[in-house]
């Protein structure tokens, strides 16, 4: 009797202290992106604006989300043998479903993201949370983990195209901000807004994103000195 | 522990689930999509001519680009030697519609050259009369084509717009994001003033001849000379048929 009380408890659909965990994990101290080091290619192509670095990171938090609940909800039907089959099935699905729906409603965003919509398939934060979370706990726990690992990884995706596209083109979601514009190719005595900065263009380049994400790892362990791994 | 049977029936019941999820999905957008498509293609076209005429082709809403393209612009198609094609010839060429948006520039740009079909988009209102060409060829990583907008006189560019499938961002696909450097190929010739076909040089470390040179991009050295390729083979294709316009 007392078992079943706690069993009802446990899988009951509440907020409390374990719930809020499960979404404010993974923004800190096991983010996808700084601690577990995962994501990182798409983190390299998608972030040389903030809109593209939105649309994605509102894609990714989408598909973790509903992976990680029909996973849970089937975790029991699903044969051993066929497991990861039947979760990349769950995942290609979701991501095919993003990448339709896109076409349709924002297909300016769809033509830059490009191929890259269809890599959320092989991003590894969507199946390591399938496995690690989803295959052992209930829907409910699921959607939350799901959603804060997307999160998780949408607010770095985030933090690298704020600086990538501020200090690269001098804009921030296509609005000029500072630097020169593209009259300067021709002419270099037009500037506009703060002048006297002039754009950096490896900030545009891939290689950029890969130093922003390293100060980003390390601000982050200097601000939280638990996550230094000392061995 | 499941039986064979039972992984089976679960991976079959599965998949065609999936399967009927997304085909309906797919069918039920196709219009949306295709429609999407055929805006995008327009808007490039138009952005041709857009500082001519003074809009902004990306930002124009839907209805009033199809409304440009039903009242402004004549859709045409011509083969390599300069006749004109009716859209029955134009659908026996692989593109349902047989108008010139329905062609795949790309895909003509794989046939052997004497067996392409060229689309060509004369624009005309009350103060304006441009013809749109479009031409094709190879960046560094892959393909870029663009769409050339002439004057009347046919032989001054009056704007051009470029794309590209994977042009590095910030070097080559300045291309197609630099406005500044696209606004030089406005006012220059592609025959010199014997009526010689120049096309138009993109020259690395600064233009010398103002009339059919322009500047290169810092950076993308390879790029540029693929948009100087690109112009002076594409527009040459559209030979025939200028040298017909002009007599006429």
């Amino acid at each position: 009797m007392a078992q079943a009380q706690v069993a009802a408890k446990q899988s009951s659909i509440g907020f409390g202290k374990a719930e809020r965990k499960l979404l404010t994990d993974p923004l800190d101290s096991n983010n996808p992106v700084t601690v577990q080091v995962l994501g990182i290619c798409s983190a390299l192509a998608v972030t040389t604006g903030m809109k593209n670095a939105l649309v994605m990171a509102i894609a990714v938090v989408f598909v973790t989300m509903f992976s990680n609940m029909i996973t849970s909800a089937l975790r029991n039907a699903i044969p051993k043998a066929v497991r990861m089959i039947v979760q990349l099935i769950i995942i290609a699905t979701l991501v095919t479903i993003v990448e339709l729906t896109l076409k349709a409603v924002a297909f300016d965003s769809y033509k830059q993201l490009s191929v890259f919509i269809g890599l959320i398939i092989t991003n590894c934060i969507v199946m390591g949370r399938l496995e690690a979370f989803a295959m052992a706990n209930g829907p409910y726990k699921s959607m939350l983990d799901g959603i804060g690992n997307g999160v998780g990884y949408g607010i770095i995706l985030l933090m690298v195209a704020f600086v990538r596209e501020l200090f690269g083109k001098g804009e921030l979601f296509g609005a000029k901000l500072i630097g020169n514009t593209p009259e300067y190719l021709l002419d270099t005595t037009t500037t506009w807004g703060l002048g006297w900065y002039s754009n950096n263009n490896l900030m545009v380049l891939f290689p950029s994103a890969m130093f922003v994400i390293g100060a980003i790892i390390w601000a982050h362990r200097a601000w939280n000195p638990s996550l230094v791994d000392v061995s | 522990m499941h039986s064979t049977n039972q992984i089976i029936r679960f991976v079959l019941i599965m998949t065609s689930l999936v399967a009927l999820v997304l085909s309906l999905m797919y069918t039920g957008l196709k219009p949306t999509h295709d429609l999407n498509e055929a805006i995008y293609a327009k808007k490039a076209i138009l952005a041709a001519v857009q500082e001519k005429l003074g809009i902004d082709a990306s930002s124009l809403p839907v209805e009033e680009i199809q409304e440009i393209f039903d009242n402004s612009i004549k859709q045409e198609v011509y083969d390599m030697k300069g006749n004109l094609l009716t859209p029955e010839q134009v659908e026996a060429a692989g593109y349902k519609g047989g108008l010139a948006e329905n062609i795949d520039i790309n895909k003509e740009a794989k046939k052997p050259e004497a067996d392409r079909i060229l689309p060509m988009y004369k624009y005309k209102d009350d103060s304006n009369e441009f013809t749109i060409l479009s031409v094709q060829g190879k960046g560094l990583w892959d393909v870029i084509w663009g769409n050339i907008a002439l004057e009347k006189d046919m032989k001054t560019i009056a704007g051009v717009d470029f794309d590209h499938k994977g042009e590095t961002p910030g070097l080559g696909a300045e291309i197609k994001d630099n406005a500044a450097w696209k606004k030089q190929f406005v006012g220059k010739s592609i025959f010199d003033s014997a009526d010689n076909y120049t096309g138009i040089a993109v020259m690395k470390g600064g233009a010398k001849e103002p009339t059919w040179q322009v500047d290169g991009i810092s950076g993308a050295t390879i790029t540029a000379d693929g948009v100087g390729e690109m112009l002076k083979r594409g527009l040459n294709y559209y030979g025939p048929v200028i040298k017909k316009m002009k007599k006429s």
